[in-house]
């Protein structure tokens, strides 16, 4: 047996418990060593990334899903960090009629996602004084992301992490948008309206500041298009999510 | 003057704290390389700021110096940024493979001792070391698998290893008190086996008792068999870096710096014998 046959087969042994690749390995109880260190690596890295899900659902129906995610999507980056990625599907998939699991699964997905991302210092409040807001153009702090929910996950989500009594799973009256970002080295969100999660998709894809101030105007009339432009702009000032203004 | 023996530990999350704010008597600490390959955020700020009052040792667990299909290029890519960022005091992973065919482990799985492997070991090691600018020390792995057909002890392996690369060894030595338990071979005729001159850092470590096999869980404090496997390989190795390494069930600091201080009283009577 050659080598790239041998890992191989271990890979099949540990993807499958398949009893000929066992075989064919040698045996013995030290291939179920590797076996129980493989699955319970990945059921931890699980129970780490998606702690709130685990509350929601309960250990016992977690570790069902767990096990079948490990079944369906075995790990194939170099990091432990990155399995689960995919994890919010199998939930989506397992529980069709409870659309808020999956919801709060990508929810707690982004937020590790923006523990590591890049650093970028917010905007200092005293070089706005200079800015031609005519001609602004945002870059935005690398960990801003958007979410569409249907659910109240996002507030299933607060009151898990702060182990209160949770609220009954609800659709929301409209669709809506969790917007997530990290503050320093905290992750945390909001949940803001869809015209303003378009508004933030349009400038992080090179639209500029007035561009957007004429599009509301056009929608609401000159003075109510203002005033919310520069109300989501206060907010996102407040965040930290600015990172840079370029004028052009 | 005899050079000296250095002695550290690994950097843990309950001990962020006073690793950063403390004034800990380490000589080192050892930070597992992959939890710190990452863009930015908490993880890169608390290690410079570590890496401003101590040395810091990179341990990988995911290099796979022993898939036939090669080293990942992006993983190589990643460990030489933190490299180049921290100037480690060592630079290390395992005799093991983790990935193949796009499959990854995430667990150090064992390799037969053939001279195939050790040709693939061989090239993949002077890829790693070619790309980082700097010599890897290899551990040796627990294993729970032996292969037939090997042509080779571990510790033939790993001599040959050093011999053909430069690289130098990280001498785990409750691996080898639980490789040597589970496979039957003889602890004294590895540590007689291995090139003592290229032994750079050592790992102290627990296991834990299977059913069948010892398990090396790193949930449990040095036991006996492990400390005195240790004043054998310091008699052969000489001045060398101690780490107490624990990865779960960790207890308060003191209780580690108590074992780190049984390393250092060892290693004193050693060097006066």
């Amino acid at each position: 047996m050659t080598l790239a046959e041998l890992q191989a087969g271990f890979g099949r042994w540990l993807q499958t418990e398949c009893p000929d690749a066992a075989m064919r390995l040698g045996g013995g109880s030290g291939l179920d060593v590797y076996l129980n260190n493989y699955r319970s690596q990945l059921v931890t890295a699980l129970q780490s990334g998606f702690p709130q899900l685990q509350r929601w659902l309960g250990e016992a129906v977690f570790l069902a899903a767990a096990a079948q995610h490990i079944e369906a999507s075995p790990p194939s980056a170099w990091t432990l960090d990155a399995y689960g990625a995919d994890f919010p599907e199998t939930i989506a998939a397992l529980y069709p009629d409870d659309p808020e699991c999956a919801e709060l699964a990508r929810i707690e997905w982004a937020l590790a996602a923006a523990f590591t991302m890049p650093d970028a210092a917010p905007l200092a409040a005293d070089s706005l004084s200079e800015v031609d807001w005519e001609t602004a153009r945002f870059a935005f702090v690398p960990s801003l992301a958007l979410l569409q929910v249907t659910t109240n996950a996002a507030a299933l989500w607060r009151s898990l992490a702060a182990e209160g009594l949770p609220p009954a799973a609800q659709h929301l009256p409209e669709p809506g948008v969790v917007l997530l970002w990290r503050d320093g080295f905290h992750p945390g969100f909001r949940s803001i309206e869809r015209a303003e999660a378009d508004a933030l998709r349009q400038l992080r894809t090179g639209t500029g500041f007035g561009g957007l101030c004429a599009a509301l105007a056009v929608a609401h009339g000159g003075r109510r298009g203002t005033e919310i432009a520069g109300g989501w702009l206060g907010g996102w000032l407040r965040d930290g999510l600015i990172a840079a203004i370029h004028q052009r | 003057m005899l050079p000296p023996h250095r002695f550290g530990l690994g950097l843990r999350k309950p001990h962020y704290a006073a690793i950063l704010e403390g004034d800990v008597p380490v000589d080192f600490v050892e930070v597992i390389s992959e939890s710190f390959m990452v863009p930015g955020g908490r993880p890169s700020d608390i290690l410079r700021r570590v890496r401003e009052r101590h040395p810091v040792a990179l341990h990988g667990v995911s290099m796979s110096i022993g898939s036939a299909d090669g080293v990942d290029p992006d993983y190589l890519r990643r460990l030489r940024d933190l490299v180049d960022a921290i100037d480690p005091l060592f630079v290390s992973d395992h005799l093991c493979w983790t990935r193949f065919g796009g499959f990854q482990s995430h667990d150090l799985l064992p390799l037969p001792y053939t001279e195939e492997a050790l040709h693939t070991v061989c090239n993949n090691v002077d890829a790693a070391q070619a790309t980082i600018g700097r010599t890897m020390l290899i551990e040796n792995p627990s294993s729970y698998v032996a292969f037939a057909g090997a042509e080779m002890t571990e510790w033939e392996f790993l001599d040959a290893l050093c011999a053909r690369t430069g690289c130098d060894l990280l001498l785990d030595v409750n691996n080898v008190f639980v490789s040597a338990t589970n496979h039957g071979f003889d602890v004294h005729a590895y540590l007689a086996g291995v090139p003592a001159a290229r032994v750079r850092q050592i790992h102290l470590a627990g296991h834990s008792r299977g059913e069948t096999l010892l398990i090396d869980t790193h949930d449990q404090p040095v036991p006996d068999p492990v400390w005195s496997l240790y004043a054998e390989a310091l008699a052969q190795v000489g001045a060398v870096a101690t780490m107490i390494e624990r990865d779960d069930a960790i207890p308060p600091l003191p209780e580690l710096l108590a074992e780190l201080d049984r390393a250092r009283a060892i290693a004193a009577l050693e060097r006066a014998a």
